[in-house]
């Protein structure tokens, strides 16, 4: 039986426990000794011991990231300092986090609490989109329960610490879900990222020191600090602790949520969420997401953590997997995901307000028959100035350029016969994507 | 029309809660929006007012975020998500038979009035690919399937 402490307490049809429910099975235990017993260094050091990779793409080390927030007396001015959870998650395929705000809050909020904590924060900010209206509910509610209870508020279980804590619903933009466009948001701007330096933690939300975690990042907060490092380090198959909310969909016989250790492999995965549909023979798989390149049938066996693969050509990102079988065609896929950066696109710099929807306009154009063979030198050339770590402004571009990029590489022979064609070849011959 | 002093109160908390009065704006046009379906200029300004932001301010933020309407919806809002999974799974054959019934296309609303169809980036659903949102609560809804719409348009799908 694999332990499962992120999602295992989730009930059935995800209605979200009474703060009363969740103290019955553990909880809050992990902030009451946080608080009381341990102190915030040593919170800090125990995440950091567990080996904690930030959940929501980048695989940031998280205690590395709170290290960099000072400590009291130590930030310039006056103000409190913001622990910020990221609960935008809009990236195409991902849907982890929301059975963790949806259904386990108060997990949430324990993480949340611990975090804030450890990084010297008096104020914590949920930022959930708008679609997961259950989520900001849920999430709303639990925080009333704890200020209720005394976990948080003024002279939080007699620290004497005072702890705020609210949601902050969004309405929509996935730039959003970019650190630093969240900080933009939550001040009622336009959600246009930031220039860095400098980092939030030296100057974030209202110029004040700030963090911002994914919700999956948080959620792991109170488990760490209720088992110990040891015991979450060893949940995990490689060196990056933990287990992982993996999701898997697309062309899957039973697409879902898998809480499992940090390193099950791609194959595991696949054979858990039913199999592969449509023909059932694989093609290729996305492994974190939108943003993460393609990788084919040989990786099935590559152990999913950040480092493995990073190693193997691709982005482990939000371990949200997104599997073709023989059947879909990748350039229907990398259409829909250019059409999303496109869109999504807050406009500031030109290479991705200009460069992306021009990007999506060739895909459709190849996937209408209707492209020449000289746009496929476009888009290498797009790939290759604007790729990760290229010429825009933030990540946005980059990331969009990592399927783009890799299935050029991969997929050569299937772009240019969509050109000498004159149509998708996989749909002529299996009809248009339908499962 | 002007702003119910109900929701005016709600603003002067959203304001007075959460850093200010900027910081309140999305909230603000939400609330409204929760109430009318929709931002109208009159409302816009009547809220930058209750904040204490120009009326620039607001409707620069107003049209930054992609589910603020500052154009009147129907009274049905169907988010059609239009991700790659939903692709994967039928979702474009989905979206033909939606628009087919509806006769619109994305972004717009019948002439009765009753629907808006939107498309949207992936909703987190993909466990219900293709899947929707729907309705001023966002409900989840899916696996849609072209030939049984029930779950989009209930007693109205024949």
């Amino acid at each position: 039986m694999t332990e499962m402490p992120l999602t295992g307490r989730a009930r059935p049809d995800r209605a979200p426990h009474t703060l009363a429910e969740w103290k019955a099975l553990g909880g809050y235990e992990a902030v009451e000794r946080g608080l009381r017993e341990l102190g915030p260094e040593r919170v800090l050091d125990m995440v950091d011991d567990a080996a904690l990779n930030g959940r929501g793409g980048a695989g940031f080390p998280a205690a590395r990231k709170w290290r960099f927030m000072p400590k009291p007396g130590a930030a310039p001015g006056d103000g409190p300092s913001y622990f910020i959870v990221n609960g935008d998650e809009m990236e195409p395929g991902a849907f982890k986090d929301r059975i963790l705000l949806e259904a386990l809050p108060h997990q949430l909020i324990e993480g949340a609490i611990l975090a804030a904590y450890a990084t010297h924060c008096s104020e914590i900010v949920v930022l959930i989109r708008d679609a997961y209206r259950d989520a900001i509910r849920n999430v709303s509610r639990a925080i009333a329960e704890a200020e209720e209870a005394g976990y948080l508020g003024r002279n939080i279980l007699g620290t004497g610490r005072d702890l705020k804590m609210w949601v902050h619903p969004s309405a929509g933009r996935y730039i959003v879900g970019e650190e630093t466009a969240l900080i933009e948001a939550l001040e009622g701007k336009r959600a246009v990222p930031r220039k860095r330096p400098p980092f939030p933690a030296q100057s974030g939300l209202w110029g004040r020191p700030t963090t911002v975690n994914n919700v999956e990042t948080v959620s792991c907060v109170g488990p760490i600090v209720a088992n110990g490092p040891q015991w979450f380090q060893s949940l995990s198959r490689t060196a990056e602790g933990g287990t992982k909310v993996f999701a898997v969909s697309g062309r899957v016989h039973r697409p879902q949520v898998i809480e499992a250790p940090m390193g099950t492999t791609a194959g595991e995965l696949i054979e858990r969420a039913g199999g592969v549909s449509g023909n059932g023979r694989l093609r290729c798989f996305q492994p974190g997401g939108g943003a993460s390149g393609f990788l084919e049938p040989d990786a099935l066996d590559l152990p999913l953590d950040f480092g493995h693969v990073a190693r193997a050509g691709s982005m482990f990102g939000t371990g949200t997997m997104i599997v073709l079988d023989e059947t879909a065609c990748p350039l229907g896929v990398i259409a829909r995901h250019m059409a999303f950066y496109g869109r999504e696109s807050c406009g500031w710099c030109t290479p991705c307000r200009d460069g992306l929807p021009w990007v999506a306009k060739i895909m459709a154009d190849l996937e209408a028959g209707q492209a020449r063979m000289e746009d496929l030198d476009v888009l290498q050339m797009t790939v290759e100035v604007a790729g990760p770590r290229g010429r825009s402004f933030c990540d946005l571009m980059g990331g969009a350029m990592s399927p783009l990029g890799t299935g050029l590489a991969r997929f050569r022979d299937l772009f240019e016969a969509h050109v000498r064609e004159g149509c998708c070849p996989i749909a002529r011959d299996h009809g248009r994507a339908a499962a | 029309m002007s702003l119910s002093s109900e929701l005016i109160t709600a603003i002067e908390e959203a304001r007075d809660h959460h850093g200010g009065p900027r910081a309140a704006m999305v909230e603000s046009l939400r609330l409204i929006q929760m109430e009318h379906g929709w931002v109208c200029d009159a409302h816009l300004e009547e809220a930058a007012a209750t904040l204490g932001v120009t009326t620039a301010e607001m409707e620069d933020v107003a049209t930054f975020f992609s589910l603020i309407f500052r154009q009147p919806v129907g009274e049905k809002l169907i988010l059609l998500c239009d991700g790659a999974s939903c692709w994967l799974n039928g979702g474009e054959d989905v979206r033909d038979r939606v628009m087919e019934r509806l006769g619109i296309g994305f972004g717009q609303t019948t002439p009765d009035g009753k629907y808006t169809l939107i498309n949207i980036c992936c909703v987190g659903g993909c466990d219900h690919a293709p899947a929707a949102v729907i309705g001023r609560d966002r409900k989840l809804v899916g696996p849609l399937s072209p030939d049984d719409l029930d779950a989009l348009f209930g007693e109205d799908a024949r």
